[in-house]
């Protein structure tokens, strides 16, 4: 579903050195032409490749050892790498931060799974005081190349505080890198790029996209990202769907509804562009601004409750950037001020197709053309 | 565990008070054969109250597989069952007087209905409601906890402000194994002995938190061992003794109610099911492991033991199976019936009074909703 907009390949952040190319080789040729990958396991080669190209990759957790996770993406890491590379910690978010902050800080790039969403609350202090000020207070000696892999947000039928939106608690914080996959190609070339960084990234992976599936060649993604060839994903948006009357602007979760919003206002005969954010933290400017002076008008998408949002951020930015080639007020659809309701309720709290071609209707057509 | 009689403080002019410590093994007054042995601290309860709350595991161990089943026919969104954990659920409810307070999470469903609360409120949650169901100051329970540890703060809270109010009132707190190794357990150990409250902490060790054994846990002697740390008594027991819970349970309660402040007690009990029904337990723990707790049953013991003392027989067990199936059938019923549930009353709670901003979106659901009534 994606289409990759044509930008300059930014340098390899971090060189990956093969410590256990067999591993890798095997791995290679297992996968070596393009099958329907799901997201699930394109994170789960993409741990695998990690570690298997970086002895000093680390995974670790609450239930990511012998059972693989709760949602799987750590499966077999502990059978094929051992227990020292993959491995459960005791029963505590914060322990988990702190410690990853302390083996980032002696050479290793730990990969921490906080289990849901909101089970990362307790770990917010390690998160917010020293994973994203540490590198600065240090003056950039000290450096945390360490991933906070979350899965997050709903649309699972999920109970109370398994399906949270949390990416603004993290955004709103100085020094942290946050990304929001919403492909299968990006879920492995985000994760991969993600543990190649030197800084520390918060990984928020839509729970409800972990089985989606998608025709990808894994093994063709990890030589591009090896080798260097693939395009850069962090700091850059995609253009998932090209459209020249309005722009629907969504990450994570959030870009298949847009997708089938732009599929629907399609046969309407409304032309929808999307643009598939990714990358939160950078911000895109550029890809997002450069879209919306195209269309002249722009809707942002996402789950998160709308008031003091990643969403409310991005429609203030492109309403400073876009303001003279703007027909209408830049819009927000996105979750309602309250806290995630229960299974039978969510449909009405999430975005859906229809509420966003409301809210695309009510662009000043008329005024504006 | 011997109750320290100088309140004041626990630490003794020669070092540490050894007497904080648990019991080298768990206490049993009941073992899995049925036989009674005597203990020089835990006196056996009434055989009267034993009955009375075999009734209770009887019905509890029926709302677990009532629970399960609802699961599966898609009536419950997910259930954490208690099956095997009976006796610590029972015990945790009856040990409580009415002014006190209960403090459960996700698991202790059985716990809460014992406590007299209506199991179609309490379920009102998982059957896909946006609330928690039952009024918590109706029983004084607080609402079941998910994120861990967090709910034992706040029992130290409710502690603590009925001592400053002069309440006669003692908080039972809840928490899993898996849940001790979080900084909120620690905390509220330590805060409930320096502010000396009335507040009873009770561990169902189950050995497992979802995959993760109790060894990748923790390394301490036993988790009732971390006690004498916070400076207030730890206790052990038999969690699939009924007759041990309640009375080790008992005494704690009444310590802490004489105005002798917390304590800690460990049941060393075993999750007999996966962690959900979301769950797959075959992935990392071996089914023999499961049957060697399967002679340990919290049932069958107390059934062996009351039917040796001719309190219990054909008659008494088939009226206590009919109620329990009276009950269960209750719980089928009701939620089997749909409930239609207004989407406006997500807005309603947020705040005392409904904001601007969310009587707007209020009313952007309400006019889609109306919009879509209309339609063909
Ligand atoms: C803060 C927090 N982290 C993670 C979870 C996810 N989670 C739910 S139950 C559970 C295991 C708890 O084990 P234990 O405390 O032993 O209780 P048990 O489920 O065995 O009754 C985990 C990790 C959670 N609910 N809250
Ligand atoms: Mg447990």
């Amino acid at each position: 579903m994606t289409q990759i907009s044509e930008r300059a390949a930014a340098p390899v952040e971090a060189p990956v050195q093969p410590a256990d190319p067999s591993a890798a080789e095997s791995s290679a040729a297992a996968q070596s032409a393009a099958t329907a990958v799901t997201f699930a396991k394109a994170l789960n080669t993409a741990l695998a490749d990690a570690m298997a190209a970086d002895s000093s990759v680390l995974m670790f957790g609450e239930d990511v050892g012998p059972l693989g996770g709760v949602f799987r993406i750590t499966d077999g890491l502990t059978a094929r790498f051992g227990p020292g590379r993959c491995f459960d910690t005791p029963l505590a978010e914060a322990g988990i931060m702190g410690m990853a902050v302390g083996m980032a800080m002696n050479g290793m790039r730990p990969v921490v799974e906080m289990q849901f969403d909101a089970f990362a609350y307790p770990a917010f202090e390690q998160v917010v005081s020293h994973v994203a000020k540490l590198p600065n207070r240090t003056k950039g000696r000290v450096l945390l190349p360490m991933v906070i892999r979350i899965p997050y947000a709903g649309g699972i039928g999920g109970v109370e505080h398994h399906c949270d939106s949390s990416e603004s608690y993290y955004a709103h914080t100085p020094g942290l890198t946050v990304l929001a996959p919403a492909t299968v190609r990006d879920a492995y070339l985000m994760l991969r790029e993600a543990i190649a960084s030197p800084d520390p990234v918060v990984f928020l992976e839509p729970k409800k996209l972990y089985w989606s599936k998608e025709v990808v060649d894994l093994g063709e993604l990890r030589r591009t990202f090896e080798d260097g060839s693939a395009p850069r994903t962090i700091g850059s948006a995609v253009v998932a769907r090209s459209g020249t009357d309005a722009t629907l602007i969504a990450y994570g979760p959030s870009v298949p509804t847009a997708m089938a919003a732009a599929a629907a206002a399609a046969e309407e005969g409304r032309s929808l562009e999307v643009i598939d954010v990714r990358s939160l933290v950078p911000f895109d400017d550029e890809t997002v601004c450069a879209s919306v002076r195209r269309t002249g008008r722009a809707v942002v998408i996402a789950e998160t409750p709308g008031f003091a949002s990643v969403a409310a951020e991005i429609v203030a930015r492109v309403q400073e950037r876009c303001f003279h080639s703007l027909a209408a007020p830049v819009r927000r659809v996105t979750g309602f001020d309250i806290p995630y309701p229960a299974p039978k309720l969510e449909h009405h709290f999430l975005p859906s197709v229809d509420r966003i071609l409301d809210t695309v209707d009510e662009l000043q057509w008329e005024d504006g053309q | 565990m011997t109750i320290p009689t100088n309140s004041d403080s626990t630490r003794t002019e020669g070092g540490v008070d050894t007497q904080l410590l648990p019991s080298p093994v768990p206490v049993q007054l009941i073992d899995h054969h049925g036989e009674a042995h005597s203990d020089a601290r835990y006196a056996l309860p009434d055989p009267r109250a034993l009955l009375a709350g075999y009734a209770r595991l009887i019905s509890g161990r029926r709302i677990n597989d009532q629970a399960n089943a609802l699961v599966r026919q898609g009536r419950l969104a997910v259930y954490p069952s208690s099956h095997g954990q009976e006796a610590c659920q029972v015990s945790a409810a009856l040990v409580l007087q009415s002014q006190d307070w209960l403090f459960p999470t996700y698991r202790d469903t059985v716990a809460v209905i014992t406590r007299g609360v209506d199991p179609l409120e309490v379920f009102t949650l998982l059957r896909g409601d946006w609330h928690s169901g039952y009024d918590p100051y109706e029983l004084h329970v607080a609402p079941q906890a998910t994120p861990l540890a967090t709910q034992l703060l706040h029992a130290v809270g409710v502690a603590h402000a009925a001592k400053l109010r002069g309440e006669d009132t003692v908080v039972l707190a809840l928490c899993g194994d898996g849940a001790t190794s979080e900084g909120d357990f620690h905390e509220a150990l330590n805060f409930a002995a320096v502010f000396h409250v009335p507040v009873v902490f009770f561990v169902q060790n189950n050995e497992y938190a979802i995959s993760v054994p109790l060894k990748n846990q923790s390394v301490a002697p036993s988790l009732a061992h971390k006690a004498i740390g916070y400076g207030m008594p730890g206790e052990r027991v038999d969690g699939n003794d009924l007759a041990a819970l309640l009375s080790v349970l008992g005494a704690a309660v009444d310590h802490a109610r004489s105005g002798g402040g917390p304590a800690l007690i460990e049941a060393h009990t075993y999750r007999m099911q996966a962690h959900t029904n979301a769950d797959d337990a075959t992935r990392y723990r071996p089914a023999e492991d499961v049957d060697k707790w399967i002679p340990k049953d919290p049932i069958s013991r107390l059934r062996t033991y009351l039917r040796g003392l001719s309190l219990l027989d054909d008659a008494v067990e088939e009226q206590f199976a009919a109620d329990a199936e009276a009950l269960a059938a209750s719980i089928r019923a009701g939620l089997n019936a749909d409930v239609e549930v207004d989407p406006q009353e997500l807005f309603a709670h947020v705040y005392t009074q409904k904001t601007a901003q969310l009587r707007e979106q209020a009313d952007l659901l309400r006019d889609e909703l109306s919009r879509e009534a209309v339609q063909p």
